[in-house]
């Protein structure tokens, strides 16, 4: 038998006091596609990491062609013949596509002058090789995401690597897009190259692998061939969780008087006569693909949309959204899916990040009550449990899952009705996404807020939501009580749109 | 509109040509005398300092940096050498401009070890290095003015010297500088080396996006410290290039400059946010604001208006390159 292409033997790593790679044990050979699965924070991007020689592990040992390779660096890895595709392409968006492709080939000769004609060439080749069409002058920022893409796959098929590694391929792509890249990764695959297929879903990874690892925690907790895996085995591995983890039950009065109305939403090109309810208490999961509408269906309701046709009643009374403070007013609360740059002061204290929202309300004559601001920014930090001694810390020192904390908590100081989530746990770490679970639901069930939870992760909708919505190109197409559906049937329907 | 964003993303260039054609019709128009040989050498002289500044400003800011020290470190050069050949009793042309040099070489350098090493935002860097050495200056070195009478002559001849000469209609005779020559060959170098050399194509890498070019294999320290020691070295030769063409060594000269040369290399086409530029729209750019700010004195304004049109010059270029990279912001 001949050696793996790639082999890690019992790999350990650790940062400060948290492990994030504990006895990972790997194996690819040549030419397979192989699945790397996990959850975010998982310690799937440590493990690239350690593979394209970035990190040094503090344990175990990494066999390339059998032979045992001592301090892998960056350098050497790429020698060996292992080429990261990074999710954000790491292209230069300012320069030409021929100029992408041709600029690394030219600096590992060590050229000094550039011929644009050699440029040109260089460029031209790579694109052939992978038999696509790119226009070479065009600037990279001018492509969409999927080109970007191609450009990328394309550069790191011009060192002949034997294995490429691409984090998270997918996530900006439509379904359509999805399966041009499964097209090329076969093609790639058939050309005795492998590929490390990192990915977090659950269809792509049943369609493409071959052998699937699933890590946890750290931990590898699942490998296989993929014939031994189905959905619900990788999404118990992922997890942890088994399946018949209790979802979220509503227990109000369905005759009860709604807490949200929407009727006839349009708008032009992005909502299509979008109906739908929500009663006090209930969290309604929304799912759909990207460009479905979802995040448009959030921004409308938070007065981000002015002009939106249709009719909106909260609490049985008409009202009209039409600019964010009128969504406030009226007890809506949104958490959007980039927090950083969208939800959080980085460079403010935890406090301050708190206090943001509710400065009309604690403040009298225009003059903040300070002591007033103080306590209740207190209590809303024991409340939401977030990690931190005092709330003057900078925000940034918080870890993501306590960062989503302090952008919820922020809002539950103003006693909204309707908190809307949009990707409540992106980049939130395993541990702590439980916990936001937790603290969501409570809050559902204790004060009656009505929840519209926003997500990729299906389990994460599973789990939490009692009612499921899907929409596709502007139109709710399914509205369904989440003990009526599971994963599998969501998916497959999500399938069938892409 | 679609098509027009995508010309002027590649092409700034044709932009900021429109405008300086524009510019001349319409000052050519409402004053003829603009169109005599003085005038247009003129604006062609005046536009050397300027030009080379602005070089050196190009390279800052296609590394998604920006600098406003260089006319500090250009005043430093050009008194320090000046009191030099003073002091020493010296008189030439080449051994100063290499001390010049290399005085604009060292000061950009420890810009570098701040953006690099410290990794400090360039903007704050170089407002204090440049506030610094100009303390440095009139602290420590001098205060007074070194008139005519004291300047070494054979940097004034230098400076003097005409590439040709033509008589106009009335009689009087009117140069080009050879100094624009000068300009010439130094725009010339950058551009080469930008365009054509891996060195050149690594501060448009960098301006790219710093992470991605670390990842290719730039050595992104090198391409940091060749960037602000050839800005510097731009610098210190222009100050003492400036000192030679108007006489004096003024160690209170270029005050306020660098919003002049930025606005030129904005309205040039140059990106604030870094990746974006080249040395032709840079020359174009340097040429329309000369253009228009020293036409308001044939145009009749007050000269007290040429602030008020470099504020506003800066405030559109910015605009309209704000929207060409409006994707890019968002």
């Amino acid at each position: 038998m001949t050696a793996p292409l790639i082999e890690l033997r019992h790999i350990g790593k650790s940062f400060a006091a948290v492990r994030a790679l504990d006895d990972v044990s790997l194996s690819i050979g040549r030419g397979e596609i192989h699945c790397l699965a996990g959850e975010n924070g998982s310690g799937k991007s440590t493990l690239i990491k350690v593979i394209s020689g970035i990190w040094q592990p503090d344990q175990g040992e990494i066999l390339m062609d059998g032979q045992k390779m001592e301090g892998l660096t960056p350098r050497s890895a790429i020698a060996h013949g292992v080429q990261v595709i990074y999710q954000d392409f790491s292209l230069f968006p300012n320069l030409s596509v021929a100029e992408n492709l041709a600029l690394s080939s030219e600096l590992h000769e060590g050229r000094k002058l550039v011929s644009w004609r050699r440029v040109r060439q260089i460029a031209a080749e790579a694109i052939a090789k992978l038999g696509v069409d790119l226009d070479l002058d065009a600037l990279v920022e001018t492509l969409p995401t999927a080109g970007k893409q191609l450009v990328a796959i394309a550069r790191a098929l011009m060192s002949d690597p034997h294995l490429l590694i691409m984090d998270e391929p997918t996530t900006a792509l439509t379904g359509r897009e999805v399966e041009a890249l499964f097209r090329v990764v076969r093609d790639i695959q058939g050309r005795g190259i492998a590929v490390l297929f990192v990915s977090h879903k659950m269809r792509e990874m049943l369609e493409i692998s071959e052998r699937l690892t699933v890590i946890r925690s750290g931990r590898v907790v699942a490998a296989g061939p993929i014939s031994e895996f189905d959905e619900a085995r990788i999404t118990r591995a992922m997890t942890g969780q088994e399946i018949a983890a209790e979802g979220y039950r509503w227990t109000g009065d369905p005759r009860g008087k709604p807490l949200l109305e929407v009727a006839a939403l349009s708008i032009p090109g992005q909502l299509e006569n979008i109906a739908l309810r929500i009663m006090p208490g209930e969290i309604v999961g929304v799912s759909g693909l990207l460009g479905s509408g979802r995040t448009e269906l959030a921004l409308a309701l938070f007065g981000m949309k002015p002009g939106y046709e249709g009719r909106v009643r909260i609490d049985g009374r008409e009202v009209r959204l039409d600019s964010v403070q009128e969504a406030i007013g009226h007890g809506i609360a949104y958490v959007p899916e980039d927090r950083l740059t969208e939800g959080l002061f980085l460079t403010q204290t935890i406090d301050r990040n708190m206090l943001v929202t509710s400065h009309d309300r604690l403040s009298r004559g225009g003059i903040m009550q300070g002591g007033r601001a103080a306590r209740e920014a207190a209590e809303m930090i024991r409340e939401m449990a977030i990690a931190t001694p005092t709330g003057d810390r900078p925000v940034t020192q918080l870890s993501g899952g306590n960062q989503q904390r302090v952008v919820i908590g922020r809002w539950l100081l103003n006693d909204p009705r309707l908190l809307i989530l949009n990707g409540p746990t992106v980049g939130v770490d395993v541990g702590s996404k439980a916990g936001i679970h937790r603290k969501i639901r409570e809050l559902a069930q204790s004060r009656g807020l009505g929840v519209l939870m926003i997500s990729d992760d299906l389990p994460e909708l599973m789990d939490n939501c009692n009612r499921i919505l899907v929409l596709h190109r502007g139109r709710l197409v399914s509205d369904t009580p989440a003990a009526e559906t599971n994963e599998a049937k969501l998916s497959e329907l999500l399938g069938a749109l892409a | 509109m679609k098509s027009l964003a995508l010309t002027l993303r590649r092409h700034p260039e044709w932009m900021v040509a429109a405008v300086l054609v524009v510019a001349v019709l319409t000052i050519g128009l409402i004053n003829p005398v603009f169109w005599q040989p003085a005038n247009i050498f003129s604006l062609l002289r005046a536009s050397v300092i300027t030009g080379i500044l602005a070089l050196a400003v190009l390279l800052v800011m296609l590394s998604g940096g920006i600098d406003v020290s260089f006319p500090a470190f250009a005043i430093a050069a050009m008194y320090l050498t000046v009191k030099a050949m003073i002091a020493w009793g010296f008189d030439g042309v080449l051994l100063p401009f290499a001390m010049a040099t290399a005085i604009g070489i060292g000061l950009g350098l420890v810009n570098a070890v701040f953006v690099h090493h410290l990794r400090m935002i360039p903007l704050i860097v170089t407002l204090g290095t440049g506030t610094a050495v100009r303390g440095f200056i009139l602290g420590v070195v001098g205060t007074s003015q070194i008139n005519i009478d004291q300047m070494p002559p054979l940097l004034i001849d230098f400076a003097r010297q005409d590439l040709f000469t033509v008589t106009q209609g009335d009689g009087s005779a009117a140069g080009l500088s050879a100094m624009v020559l000068v300009y010439a060959v130094i725009a010339l170098g950058v551009h080469l080396m930008l365009r054509h050399t891996m060195m050149g194509r690594s501060i448009y890498a960098l301006g790219g996006g710093e992470e991605a070019a670390r990842r290719v294999g730039f050595n992104t320290r090198r391409t940091t410290f060749f960037i602000y020691g050839l800005a510097g070295a731009l610098a210190g030769f222009a100050g003492l290039l400036h000192g030679a063409m108007i006489w004096t060594a003024n160690p209170r000269d270029m005050v306020g400059l660098e919003l002049d040369v930025i606005a030129a290399v904005v309205l040039g086409g140059a990106s604030i946010f870094g990746g974006r530029g080249s040395v032709i729209g840079t020359m174009l750019g340097v040429l329309t604001l000369v253009v228009i700010t020293n036409s308001l004195i044939i145009l009749g304004v007050d000269t007290t208006w040429q602030r008020v049109v470099v504020g506003l010059i800066v405030i559109a270029a910015t605009a309209v390159t704000a929207w060409r990279d409006r994707k890019r912001i968002a």
